[in-house]
């Protein structure tokens, strides 16, 4: 049987479409993340006040869940994008799937190192066997590996499909992660954002965070989106367009 | 300024300096890395098919 889909279906899935949109986005995108990250970092250094039990060490915060929220969302992303190209055999998902592995994989390797250094003076260990430390261990381990098969194979498709497969089993760790401070015991405090409840810090202290997300969340947004461009200007270079756009630059 | 007097009680940040700014470095470094690593992957393809074309080949593998 064959499906009809809407015409922008087809649209989206075009290299040439994306590498035209994107290129329009990307100074808007640098510019808002640029101006988020900086607003968010001198605000969350200087003005936050600290913490009352942990004084200032509590301001690594502002980069900690960030990074460990981008390395799940990503994860997220390159779960749902290899699922897509493995099911409508669409070639900008595969370039979408591939991309996203190497910054998620940086994202997780922050978020577990600020967590070490914070960890240090909190709980005085670097690193403890914690349900939620070891999920997102794990989590990192996940990107190397479907980094691991995406360049493993001789032939482009071969490797599309192998790292696709891997990135959907690993989903299974998201809800885990998400989970761990609730079902086991552990030395994690709980999140500190919740779509149904308010935050237990005051505005003075999430707000910056809140900034801080989204500059984290826009700078994924810019560094996909070069690598993506990059994945097509590679893979279609036998096209004319490509050829026109490699002679201008 | 903030919550500090001076850049001094700013830079100790109550005793806790040093992994406040080990933890801000390492995150500096590694968005760094991640703009650099794709702008430096678009220079070499560039510069590659730039001169595949040049050249006329259009069967490379």
């Amino acid at each position: 049987m064959k499906i009809k889909y809407p015409q922008w279906f087809y649209r989206l899935s075009s290299p040439k479409w994306f590498y035209t949109i994107s290129g329009k986005l990307l100074p808007w995108f640098t510019i808002a993340a640029v101006m988020l990250l900086a607003v968010g970092t001198i605000w969350g250094l200087v003005f936050a006040p600290q913490d009352y039990q942990q004084g200032n060490s509590f301001r690594i915060i502002y980069v900690h869940v960030p990074s460990a929220i981008l390395a799940q969302s990503c994860y997220m992303m390159m779960a749902a994008a290899g699922a897509i190209a493995l099911i409508w055999k669409i070639k900008v998902a595969h370039m979408v799937a591939r991309s996203c592995a190497p910054i998620g994989a940086s994202m997780a390797i922050i978020a577990l190192a600020t967590g070490a250094i914070w960890g240090k003076p909190t709980w005085g260990a670097w690193w403890v066997w914690d349900a939620r430390l070891t999920s997102m261990l794990i989590l990192l381990f996940l990107y190397f590996g479907v980094m691991a098969l995406y360049s493993a194979f001789e032939s482009e498709t071969a490797g599309d499909k192998a790292g696709a497969v891997l990135a959907l089993v690993g989903v299974v760790n998201i809800p885990i992660i998400k989970y761990s401070v609730e079902w086991w015991n552990t030395l994690h405090q709980p999140a500190t954002f919740k779509l149904t409840e308010k935050p237990a810090m005051p505005p003075e202290m999430w707000l910056p965070l809140l900034v801080m997300v989204l500059g984290f969340y826009l700078f994924f947004a810019v560094v996909v989106m070069m690598r993506i461009r990059n994945e097509v200007l590679q893979r279609e270079r036998k096209s004319d367009w490509v050829k026109v756009v490699v002679m201008e630059s | 300024m903030g919550q500090f007097n001076d850049l001094s009680e700013f830079l100790e940040m109550g005793g806790h300096g040093l992994y406040v700014w080990l933890s801000y470095g390492m995150v500096l470094l590694l968005l760094i890395f991640n703009i650099t690593s794709p702008w430096l992957t678009k220079r070499r393809i560039v510069a590659e098919q730039k001169r595949r074309i040049r050249r006329g080949d259009s069967n490379e593998t």
